[in-house]
């Protein structure tokens, strides 16, 4: 609940708004690499007198191995039991005696790790970040793997098991994808696998992708890049390079039918999830997509929200999340039924507002409001230090050069309502995963396999 | 740049010659940075709007607060009303529906967004620079010409009605409602949630709305916060645009209730459960009346808490979460406001360790009352505090909440300063006294929703105090 939460992946965030106009979004940021491959991205910002550092490892959920499903977010919490120089509880009482905070974060595609804090507390938090980056294993032991373990499947209980509709985070990932793709399964893995984590496991992983050029630090607030170089040579350097990584290539698999499943919880209300294969991040489509996923939810005007929520009055909420990943992406659609509805009615309207978008497209005044809010979310996301360094991580890791911001918004501004008719058709009338979570004993309120009059 | 840059620079060149060998001690931290409170503006319109200005032009939006004292503190008004006429804001405003607006708000790429807490209504507008000006028009239709309609009313009044109930699905907020409940009596503003329930909500219609806004919205009781890329001559002139011809309502003002709110009693320790069937883990919350941030001990308390739940390295989360693996997570909190609200301490645990958990909490309690901390956490517990605040006033958000803050409080920005030098000067003795003053583990309320059948015999062997099952 505090800290080292689970964060689930959401590519871009769209639901913002108008507004850096000529002048443009830069957040100019400098790139040297180590001899031993780590990446060290400055990006000075005197406005405050305090400092982000976030450490992205290119590795996550997706990297793991069968019948280890968890196990690179597991990997996340032993990186805070302490190193050979930083013995536990080392790490965070040093970093609060400092006033700094600190958390990371799994995906499946990355693993994040930061502080913020004073700008004075830069060569502790560089410190820290390289003897764990380096010297994990001699104070690694199966009494920390064991006790982190616990400490997960606490967070599984807390964010999953014991909250409603939880459990729908656990269904998804195999309808969407095969068996052997690295998204098939959910980041806080099953119950059964944590329990089979080993120190060995711990080993291997941290050999194989905890490695400097496997990993990109980003300094962002009140500091100079040449300072900030010198401390970072003088606590990386002597970490060595490790193996090379094999990457799988993207695979974005699709759905031959629909496919229905209907989970009983103890919820007062029925809720509805549709999910298409959609497309990864950074392709020819992700933008478009995630102006449809406004078009649809981002504003109580959008086409959704005003039939179900406003006018139909059949839901308490309809949200669009379109969620653009490194190999493959997903368009989620979640809509919770008001009291006394039924999912078939809920279904209904949105299969019929899905096809009325895709055969007559968008209007320009839909799309000019798309890509006002979504420019003006982007300065939202450049105030905080904080925020900047991660996303500068999020760029180098996604399009290899830090500065995406006006690359990304660019492409949103590229976007026309032909693109996004194009990919409304696309995507959003072919097969689906349909998911119904109702109250127990509830069976038919559920989901239909295929509303009436429904296309693909 | 300043003498953090040169520190920096010493430390390098001392590091440089042996770049290749592991640095085996941690360094040294330098001085850290000194604490500077932005520079504020002040303006009163002629019809008693008063206008805060905090310039910050790094990034080009501009973060607006509009606050109407009184929130859902304002006298004789159900509990619910507040907050649901400030939801009811944006539902329509100027003859433009409620998706009308929404789209106007959109294309400025502005967001505006009403609610109420027991201390403010309060109006947040959001948007970039060269369109703020409209927004702020836009801002001003929804608070002086809001349309209230009947049919709104009654879509939010039922979504809110069903709010209530999925509230049943989430052991969390079902704990916290009890709790409520339960620790302050129904005479007490606290007894209510600032929502109301479903027999206040029930009855809510267009006119009941209506009515108490026309009596809410006072020009001579708001005061207009802007903050971020805007001097004072813009945003006098923006808001004698939209906000001038805003008139004190002819129907008697509502005024806030005095502050002088009864506290609320303190009861012998009871254990209230709430039963949740097959649930994975227990939720628990642990308190009572605590006192109001006026109170002469509250550095002491302050760091108190941050010693025993306020951090992550605390004594709670660190027993409960790292060393014995009951929970994902720890902590407590005193609810500073002007009057007193409660102190809490809470966990979500497995339930088959749900009185151990109780335990140790209690073993906490009474450790903060026999023992003094350590010098360690003493000084862990007031960096994290005071150095920690140097990020408060990054963004214009940041900004605008700490005028929010002073202004609840009736104090200067600055009055930070002496806070946490208050707080950086409190010894283990003050911790302690602190704590056998405001920390009675015989006078505590526990809440604790979880499977009933697996935990009531263990909790029962604890001798807590009388165990009540309570529904929801």
């Amino acid at each position: 609940m505090l800290r080292r939460l689970l964060t689930a992946t959401t590519a871009l965030v769209v639901m913002g708004a108008s507004a850096a106009g000529a002048q443009g979004i830069r957040v100019p940021a400098t790139v040297d690499t180590l001899p031993n491959g780590l990446r060290i991205i400055v990006h000075e910002d005197q406005s405050a007198p305090i400092v982000s550092v976030n450490t992205w490892y290119h590795t996550g959920s997706g990297s793991e191995k069968p019948g280890r499903t968890g196990f690179a977010h597991l990997f996340e919490h032993l990186m805070f039991m302490g190193s050979e120089n930083a013995p536990y509880p080392m790490f965070d009482r040093a970093l609060e005696s400092a006033g700094a905070n600190n958390n990371g974060s799994t995906t499946e595609d990355r693993t994040n790790y930061y502080e913020s804090g004073p700008v004075n507390a830069l060569p502790l938090m560089l410190w820290l970040e390289a003897d764990r980056m380096g010297w994990l294993l001699p104070t690694m032991d199966e009494a920390k793997v064991d006790a982190q373990r616990d400490i997960v499947k606490n967070e599984r209980r807390q964010s999953y098991e014991n909250q409603p509709y939880g459990m729908v985070g656990d269904v998804m990932p195999p309808l969407m994808y095969p068996p052997a793709h690295p998204y098939s399964w959910t980041v806080i893995g099953s119950m059964a696998d944590l329990s089979a984590a080993s120190l060995q496991d711990v080993k291997d992983f941290f050999r194989s992708y905890y490695a400097p050029n496997n990993a990109v630090i980003v300094i962002a607030g009140a500091v100079r890049r040449d300072s900030v170089l010198s401390l970072a040579r003088a606590y990386f350097a002597a970490i060595p390079r490790g193996p090379a990584i094999e990457r799988p290539e993207p695979t974005q698999p699709r759905l031959a039918a629909d496919t229905l499943v209907t989970l009983e919880d103890r919820v007062q209300l029925p809720q509805l999830h549709y999910n298409w294969p959609s497309t990864r991040a950074w392709s020819d489509d992700d933008a478009a997509l995630s102006v449809a996923a406004y078009m649809l939810t981002g504003a109580k005007n959008s086409r959704l929200t005003q039939r179900l929520v406003y006018i139909d009055q059949s839901a308490v909420f309809v949200s669009a999340s379109p969620d653009h990943k490194k190999l493959a992406g997903e368009f989620g659609i979640v809509a919770r039924a008001r009291p006394g509805k039924a999912l078939p009615e809920l279904q209904r309207a949105i299969d019929d507002e899905l096809r009325r978008f895709a055969e007559s497209g968008p209007t320009d005044r839909e799309l000019q409001q798309a890509q006002n809010s979504i420019e003006a979310s982007f300065l939202r996301g450049i105030e905080t230090v904080q925020g900047k360094a991660d996303q500068l991580n999020q760029y180098v890791y996604e399009i290899g050069t830090p500065d995406g911001f006006q690359r990304d918004l660019d492409r949103f501004r590229a976007v026309t309502t032909a693109d996004v008719q194009r990919v409304a058709r696309q995507y959003l009338l072919g097969p689906r995963a349909i998911v119904s979570v109702v109250p127990m004993g509830k069976q038919e309120l559920a989901a239909e396999p295929r509303s009436k009059g429904m296309t693909p | 740049m300043n003498t953090t840059t040169l520190l920096l620079t010493a430390l390098a060149c001392g590091t440089t010659a042996s770049s290749s060998a592991q640095v085996t001690v941690a360094p040294p931290l330098g001085a850290a940075p000194t604490l500077t409170i932005p520079t504020l503006q002040r303006a009163v319109l002629p019809n008693g709007l008063t206008l805060i200005v905090a310039r910050n032009a790094e990034v080009p939006v501009v973060e607006g607060r509009l606050l109407i004292d009184g929130g859902a503190r304002l006298a004789g008004v159900a509990p619910g009303l507040a907050t649901f006429a400030a939801s009811m804001l944006t539902e329509g405003a100027a003859g433009r529906n409620a998706l009308q607006l929404a789209e106007d708000i959109a294309f400025l790429g502005a967001s505006i967004n009403a609610g109420a807490g027991w201390e403010n209504i309060t109006l947040s507008v959001r948007a970039p620079k060269r369109t703020f000006n409209d927004a702020l028009g836009l801002a001003a239709d929804v608070v002086l010409r809001p349309n209230f309609s009947s049919a709104d009313v009654q879509r939010l009044r039922d979504l809110r009605l069903a709010s209530f109930l999925q509230a049943r699905d989430q052991p969390g907020a079902v704990a916290q409602r009890v709790f409520y409940r339960n620790v302050f009596p129904a005479s007490h503003p606290l007894h209510f949630s600032t929502a109301g329930d479903s027999a206040t909500t029930a009855p809510l219609d267009s006119a009941t709305v209506r009515a108490f806004w026309r009596r809410a919205a006072n020009p001579r009781r708001a005061t207009l916060i802007l903050s971020g890329d805007v001097t004072l001559v813009e945003a006098r002139a923006w808001a004698t645009a939209h906000f001038g011809g805003w008139r004190a309502p002819a129907a008697p003002a509502l005024k806030p209730a005095a502050r002088t709110v009864v506290a609320a009693p303190s009861r012998a320790t009871r254990v209230i459960l709430v039963d949740k069937p097959d649930a994975a883990q227990s939720v628990i919350l642990i308190g009572a009346p605590g006192v109001a941030k006026s109170s002469p001990n509250y550095a002491a308390l302050a760091l108190m808490n941050t010693i025993m739940g306020g951090s992550f390295s605390s004594r709670l989360n660190d027993l409960l979460r790292e060393q014995l693996g009951y929970s994902y997570g720890a902590g407590s909190s005193f609810a500073w406001e002007p009057v007193p609200g409660p102190f809490v301490a809470s966990s979500q645990v497995r339930t088959n360790v749900t009185d151990s958990s109780l335990a140790v909490f209690f073993a906490q309690f009474n450790a903060m009352r026999n023992e003094h901390v350590s010098v360690d956490e003493l000084d862990r517990g007031r960096n994290y505090l005071v150095l920690g605040a140097l990020g408060d006033y990054e963004t214009a958000g940041n900004v605008a909440s700490a005028i929010t803050q002073s202004i609840v409080f009736n104090e200067p920005l600055s009055a930070v300063v002496a806070e946490l030098k208050a707080i950086g000067a409190v010894t283990a003795t003050q911790v302690h006294s602190a704590a056998r003053r405001h920390l009675d583990p015989s006078r505590l309320t526990v809440v604790v929703v979880g499977d009933i059948a697996k935990i009531r015999p263990g909790i029962e062997k604890l001798g807590l105090g009388p165990i009540e099952v309570q529904t929801y």
